[in-house]
């Protein structure tokens, strides 16, 4: 009798424990995440300048329809999708190709690795700035066309020129992700049995075919997992165009984000900003409800 | 006998060729960063010098006189006072906040307890620029914009670290918990007496995750962090690239010094790093 009353003791404590661990936590995120994701939808449907909070007023949806006619609105998603179907393919392909060439154990595997890994210890402004000046138009001045110069070829307006300037951005990022991502693959490949290579070399498999049969099938995880983060990622896209080029030329690189902090912190059309931000989460969560249908589907 | 040779000399040449693809792949990963050493300790006037020769990558004169100008012209110790005072911050309220969380979904029965995971999972993928709207009006009502609240309060907990506590602290057993409560230890003092210490290697991992990514962050101390005094090192570094006189060595010096608490940490932490982001993969 003492030792039940004792346990539902211990229970109730425990309980009261539980939820005075977890409150901190919920209690921030409600806070800080949630509560203002309610407001951004929210305030999505008023007309709010950040410069006349006296004069709030509900509009409903026409936020939203003036979106549909603002030209600046479909640019910046049509970069954004660009930048995210170009890079999110160039970027996943060349971490898998890193990752095989240092899967295996050989002399020097912790140098390459490192190598590869490490662009990804300097920050996006650190990369962003560099490749500023690495891009600079000037073959005098910039390292890139200086050598496209040395190797017979004519130098490129990287930044300048509205046709190269998101294809730069796209390069370099892809250049600083891949070491993550090829991290993820690299411990991948480390769960597939090697018994596997063996008796498909014993049977006479070719490299190719041991890629094609077993090292694709056996990542399948790891690849989904890859490519929704670095699309999620990609969505984001911000700092680099804020520092490379402002968003130009000719808005060749305006982006989503760049523009809901263009019209909601430089413009201060909060209201009109959220409409923004709004689609934008719709975009984002529909990508990742669609990555994680795919992959539960096929498993 | 002659077979056997041939076949040698083809693994051989296929060993060359591995070697040889590696390098050349691994000098196109490093040599942006090579220059940008090189660069920054260069006189200004010798940067753009050489670019059509191998010596672009090697300063001749080496000299730390471009550090010295960011030292000044920077205000470089109210920099890193501002961002370790920032990570410190956020990392010691990270590591605990969600290490609780985390435990309590692992191993503690509540009402409520599913509810909260799954919130959890799915605010996992809500991105910070989705919100940044409404949170920054958030901060000026609360008088937070250009304090360090505003930059610590709203990241410190954070579902990624609540999921890989949780995933930490379901493999402990539970064999071990009631040990300790038959002892008479409390249900939290079980937890910071017995668990805590044998889950290092989780803590190390959130720490070293989480530092790179508040070392790294730009977008939201950027909005709230306006003040010139307050600026942490991604800011400084940002706006120094556009203030004359623009130096471009003294730019090179800059990222440089921003990087190398980064790259000591890796040197320290580079097991737990990898480790972190690869389980990442496996479990996410």
């Amino acid at each position: 009798m003492a030792k039940a009353g004792n346990l539902t003791g211990r229970k109730r404590n425990e309980r009261i424990t539980a939820y005075a661990f977890v409150a901190p936590a919920v209690i921030l995120l409600i806070g800080f995440l949630v509560v203002p994701m309610v407001y951004t939808i929210y305030f999505s449907g008023f007309k709010y300048q950040i410069m006349r909070p006296d004069n709030i007023e509900f509009i409903g949806l026409q936020n939203y329809s003036k979106l549909f006619s603002d030209k600046n609105f479909w640019v910046a998603l049509k970069n954004t999708v660009y930048f995210t179907l170009i890079v999110v393919p160039v970027q996943c392909v060349l971490a898998l190709a890193l990752a095989l060439l240092v899967s295996k154990k050989f002399r020097g595997v912790a140098i390459f690795r490192t190598m590869y890994f490490s662009p990804q210890l300097t920050s996006m402004v650190v990369i962003a700035v560099l490749w500023s000046v690495l891009y600079n138009a000037n073959p005098n001045t910039g390292l890139i066309n200086s050598l496209l110069v040395n190797l017979g070829m004519k130098p490129v307006n990287f930044l300048t020129n509205e046709h190269t300037a998101m294809n730069a951005i796209i390069f370099m990022s892809a250049w600083q992700g891949a070491g993550y991502q090829m991290m993820i693959f690299l411990a991948g490949l480390q769960g597939i049995p090697r018994e596997q290579y063996e008796a498909a070399s014993v049977d006479g498999a070719t490299k190719f075919e041991q890629f094609r049969y077993i090292t694709l099938p056996g990542l399948k995880g790891t690849i989904k997992y890859v490519i929704m983060i670095t699309m999620i990622q990609a969505m984001k896209l911000f700092t680099q165009p804020y520092i490379m080029t402002q968003g130009g030329p000719k808005n060749a690189t305006k982006t989503l984000v760049y523009y809901i902090y263009t019209q909601g912190f430089q413009k201060g059309n909060f209201g009109y900003a959220c409409s923004i931000a709004t689609i934008f989460f719709v975009i984002v969560v529909a990508m990742s409800l669609g990555m994680k249908r795919i992959t539960t589907a096929s498993e | 006998m002659k077979k056997n040779s041939s076949l040698k000399f083809s693994a051989g040449l296929s060993k060359f060729l591995f070697y040889f693809g590696n390098i050349i792949i691994g000098i196109i990963f490093v040599s942006p960063l090579i220059w940008m050493i090189s660069a920054s300790l260069k006189p200004e006037a010798e940067i753009f010098a050489n670019m059509n020769s191998i010596r672009t990558f090697f300063p001749s004169h080496a000299s730390l006189a471009n550090f010295a100008e960011v030292y000044k012209r920077m205000n470089l110790v109210q920099v890193f006072k501002n961002t370790l005072l920032y990570i410190a911050l956020i990392l010691a309220l990270d590591l605990l906040v969600n290490s609780m969380c985390g435990y309590a979904l692992a191993k503690f029965d509540f009402k409520g307890k599913n509810a909260i995971l799954n919130l959890v999972v799915a605010l996992m993928v809500l991105p910070m620029e989705a919100i940044m709207l409404p949170l920054y009006i958030e901060m000026s009502q609360l008088n937070w914009v250009n304090t360090m609240t505003a930059l610590v309060v709203p990241f410190v907990a954070k579902c990624f670290s609540i999921y890989m506590f949780r995933q930490f602290f379901c493999d402990i057993p539970d064999d071990l918990i009631e040990a300790a409560a038959i002892d008479g230890c409390s249900p939290a003092g079980t937890f910071f007496k017995i668990v805590v210490p044998i889950s290092k290697t989780v803590y190390a991992t959130v720490f070293i995750l989480d530092f790179v990514a508040h070392w790294n962050d730009f977008m939201w101390p950027f909005l709230v962090m306006t003040g010139e005094n307050k600026r942490t090192i991604q800011l400084a570094v940002q706006s120094f690239f556009g203030t004359q006189p623009i130096h471009y060595s003294a730019i090179m010096a800059a990222l440089v010094i921003s990087a190398i608490p980064m790259i000591v940490m890796f040197i320290f932490m580079q097991k737990y790093y990898v480790e972190g982001i690869a389980s990442s993969g496996i479990k996410g």
